[in-house]
């Protein structure tokens, strides 16, 4: 294992992508996420790849979605209003089941919104955002070290599964420097038989499009579709968990937001109130059964995030109502553990676990 | 062991430089890493801030709100972090730019006359190396020499000349401290 | 040359969906013709549109992708910097390339994005029934223009003499189909394109002129004319930009 180096959230992505094999880059600046495309603008050419600079997030999912279909292993990233104009093109890029790679360095919204870190965006890439029937992976790390293994992740469920993948990061993120180790194994591999690369060798047309005007055809794809989705859902859900196993109060919170409440569960424990933490690494396919069990003891839910209360619903759906789930919430700013340890400590009296 | 790190002050005086000086010395040995540079709004108003925290275990949380350590590199962030300095913490105040007392008698604070002494040092835009050398020396947070090793890494080989100008300057803040203890402790004996 | 009327190996066996006397099928069979006499099938790909033109990869015997409404020159530009000895073009008519999608196209020109866009320009909306384009003519009565295209819904789009002024874009021309003689035209024009493209030497258009005899609500014949007569004073053929060392 190489020495660890201090690397910056938004450079550690664009180096892990490297890693991974990602030779083409197409992105379109946005604060704060300017520095994936500023380190691959300049890295990319050093290894052989590309980096094209788009006049807009609409094109640059475009390109994407053609050098996917040519075979390449590709990447974008853009901050939460670029990611917007991506919508059209994730919906196509999912229908034709092409391997690609999206991060997300979210930024405060609606609208033009603020450069702060924000959360928000998980309805949007984690129920949809895109027309029609189709699933996001949605990758949630909560350090620069995990910003690059859910890079090198990424890159691989999207081969395997041929979907895209999205890495979401936050602007704390994309700017908090901490010491990381690149990987240093060998890249997914990639294998796209499918792929238009050319006629060559007498094959027959290779055809990558997303129209099925038959209404059977149509039905087919979707099923098609999410059998694969299924197998995703079966295979793929990624949760942590922290002092849970005898939690009355299990706070859920993924990506920053978790780091913060992870050291909130722990003022909690030195003030006697028996708090954990679950957190979702994967926010689709959402780790459900996984976190209803981690709740199973608990008297109390709280999801934390930096939205108007977004996750908190899936948190809902998987505890089914059998324990009650409440929202502690900031927007525009990570909030300091203490905020969340007093939620906690004011729950706990309020569930009649501490007394005064 | 953990402790945070806030280093405040204006644009160009080299505090995120110093916060990263003290990463490294961090990761050299062998400590969890964290080093959230200031953000938003706060980049435009001029002035600039970072928190850094080390530590032997997992870093929990990045952001804290009473961080064991704070230094001030002008007035404007004296007022606006001299409060959150955790009781019992340490305050490294650049004496050259801020005149001013604090109000907190439950943390020790040190006036560091870090222009002077950078001048002194051959470095006259070397403020915040003498502050950091000052940290260093009040905290013992990190051993210097991982600091040293960062120089060494960052100048390449190249500006031999300057990196001993920053060493000196670096020096000058430790000394400084070590004087100010002395006399502290002189006058509660 | 073959003799008689045959289909070339790159296109497949396959009837069009096209109404009858549009000018899309021509197109598409001068577009098979050259990637054929170029020996370019095991080394082409070609990128559709949303239009008409939808089922493109449908009849091309050679790999094909379709993608979103306007967004081909983004989508050809990602296969060409992944496939860079390729040949890449995408087909597109005047909705897809001179509304929804200009910026796609006029970026992949300020680029100098070595691929080929041909350019189906038939004044208006034809898939979805015939609405206003932002090339139809002046006067021009469509589904969206019921009296006739006037001065609160614009003027034509020139697209071709606006593109000739960028410097990324190698070779720029306007052709069409209206009798043989320019269909023959049409073809050289397409083969140039693509032999520019291949010889990196920057972005290439083709913008082809065409009938819709279905929408403009004429016979096949008079949808000819109609391209000759009514089409050609606001939109004159003749090549815009030439590479230095390709003869004009
Ligand atoms: C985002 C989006 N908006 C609208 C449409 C509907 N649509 C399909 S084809 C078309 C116009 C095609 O016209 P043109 O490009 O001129 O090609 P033609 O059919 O005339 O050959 C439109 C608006 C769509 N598919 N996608």
């Amino acid at each position: 294992m190489s020495e660890p180096i201090l690397m910056k959230g938004n450079e550690a992505v664009a180096e892990a992508a490297i890693a991974a094999g990602c030779r083409y880059f197409f992105g379109y600046p946005i604060t704060p996420q300017s520095e994936v495309l500023e380190q691959l603008a300049r890295r990319l050419p050093e290894v052989g790849g590309a980096y094209v600079q788009a006049e807009s997030e609409v094109s640059a999912i475009n390109m994407v979605f053609g050098a996917a279909s040519a075979g390449a292993r590709v990447m974008t990233a853009s901050s939460s209003p670029g990611i917007s104009l991506m919508q059209e093109g994730i919906s196509y890029i999912a229908s034709a089941q092409l391997p690609a790679v999206l991060v997300n360095i979210m930024r405060g919204a609606p609208g033009l919104g603020g450069i702060h870190p924000s959360q928000a965006d998980y309805f949007q890439s984690v129920k949809g955002g895109g027309h029609g029937d189709y699933r996001l992976v949605v990758l949630a790390p909560s350090s620069v070290q995990e910003l690059i293994d859910h890079t090198v992740l990424a890159f691989e469920l999207a081969e395997k599964y041929r979907t895209p993948v999205m890495v979401f990061g936050d602007a704390m993120m994309g700017q908090m420097m901490e010491p990381v180790v690149l990987p240093d194994t060998e890249p997914y591999p990639v294998h796209r038989p499918w792929a238009t690369t050319g006629m060559k060798g007498g094959r027959g047309p290779n055809i990558v499009h997303t129209l099925y005007l038959p209404a059977d055809k149509l039905e087919q794809h979707c099923q098609r579709l999410f059998a694969k989705y299924a197998e995703i859902e079966r295979n793929e859900q990624r949760s942590v968990q922290y002092l849970t196993e005898d939690a009355d109060i299990v706070v859920v919170a993924f990506g920053i937001m978790s780091r913060v409440a992870r050291a909130a569960v722990e003022m909690a424990r030195e003030h006697g109130i028996r708090a954990g933490l679950f957190r979702p690494v994967t926010l689709w396919p959402f780790p459900a059964a996984a976190l209803r069990e981690a709740a199973s003891q608990a008297r109390l839910v709280m999801a934390a995030e930096i939205s108007m209360g977004q996750m908190v619903e899936d948190v809902r759906l998987a505890i089914q109502g059998r324990v009650p789930v409440t929202l502690f919430n900031r927007i525009g700013l990570v909030p300091n553990p203490d905020e969340i340890f007093e939620r906690i400590r004011k729950e706990a009296r309020e569930v009649q676990l501490v007394n005064g | 062991m953990k402790k945070e790190f806030l280093l405040a002050g204006f644009g160009g005086q080299g505090v995120l430089t110093m916060g990263l000086f003290l990463a490294y010395a961090g990761i050299a040995e062998g400590k969890k890493v964290s080093y959230v540079p200031s953000y938003g709004a706060e980049m435009r108003g001029g002035t600039a801030n970072c928190l850094v925290t080390l530590s032997d275990r997992e870093i929990s949380s990045p952001l804290v709100s009473d961080p064991g350590v704070v230094v001030v590199m002008n007035q404007a962030s004296l007022l606006k972090f001299e409060p959150v300095v955790r009781p019992g913490g340490i305050l490294l105040i650049n004496g050259s730019l801020v005149h001013r007392d604090t109000k907190r008698t439950d943390i020790t604070s040190y006036f560091i006359p870090a222009a002077e002494l950078a001048a002194e040092a051959g470095l006259p835009r070397g403020s915040n190396m003498v502050v950091l050398g000052a940290l260093l020396e009040a905290t013992d947070a990190v051993d210097p020499s991982g600091t040293y090793n960062y120089l060494v890494k960052t100048f390449k080989g190249k500006y031999l000349d300057k990196m001993a100008l920053n060493m000196a300057a670096m020096e000058a803040g430790r000394q400084f401290i070590r004087q100010q203890r002395a006399v502290r402790q002189a006058s509660i004996a | 040359m073959a003799k008689g009327y045959q289909r070339p190996s790159t296109l497949l066996d396959r009837p069009w969906h096209f109404c009858p006397g549009c000018n899309h099928g021509i197109a598409h069979r001068l577009v098979a013709e050259v990637v054929e006499e170029m020996g370019m099938v095991e080394k082409t790909v070609g990128v559709g549109s949303v239009g008409c033109g939808v089922f493109a990869y449908e009849y091309f015997n050679f790999d094909g992708i379709g993608p979103s409404h306007g967004r081909a020159p983004a989508v050809a530009t990602g296969v060409k910097r992944v496939l860079p000895d390729h040949l890449v073009f995408t087909y597109q008519g005047d909705g897809d390339l001179a509304a929804i999608g200009t910026t796609e196209m006029v970026h992949s020109a300020v680029r100098g994005e070595n691929i080929t866009v041909i350019f189906v320009n038939n004044t208006l909306y034809g898939m979805t029934g015939g609405q206003m384009a932002p090339t139809t003519l002046t006067g021009q009565v469509t589904t969206t223009s019921p009296r006739g295209r006037g001065r609160e819904q614009g003027f034509p789009f020139r697209v071709s003499e606006m593109l000739a002024t960028l410097e990324g874009a190698a070779y720029v021309t306007r052709v069409a189909l209206f009798n043989p003689a320019q269909v023959v035209r049409a073809k050289k024009a397409i083969r140039k394109a693509f032999e520019v493209q291949m010889q990196g030497l920057g972005f290439s258009l083709v913008e082809v002129l065409s009938a819709c005899p279905t929408n403009w609500g004429l016979a096949p014949l008079e949808a000819l004319k109609f391209v000759e007569e009514k089409m050609l004073p606001t939109y004159p053929l003749g090549e815009f930009k030439v590479p230095e060392g390709v003869k004009a």
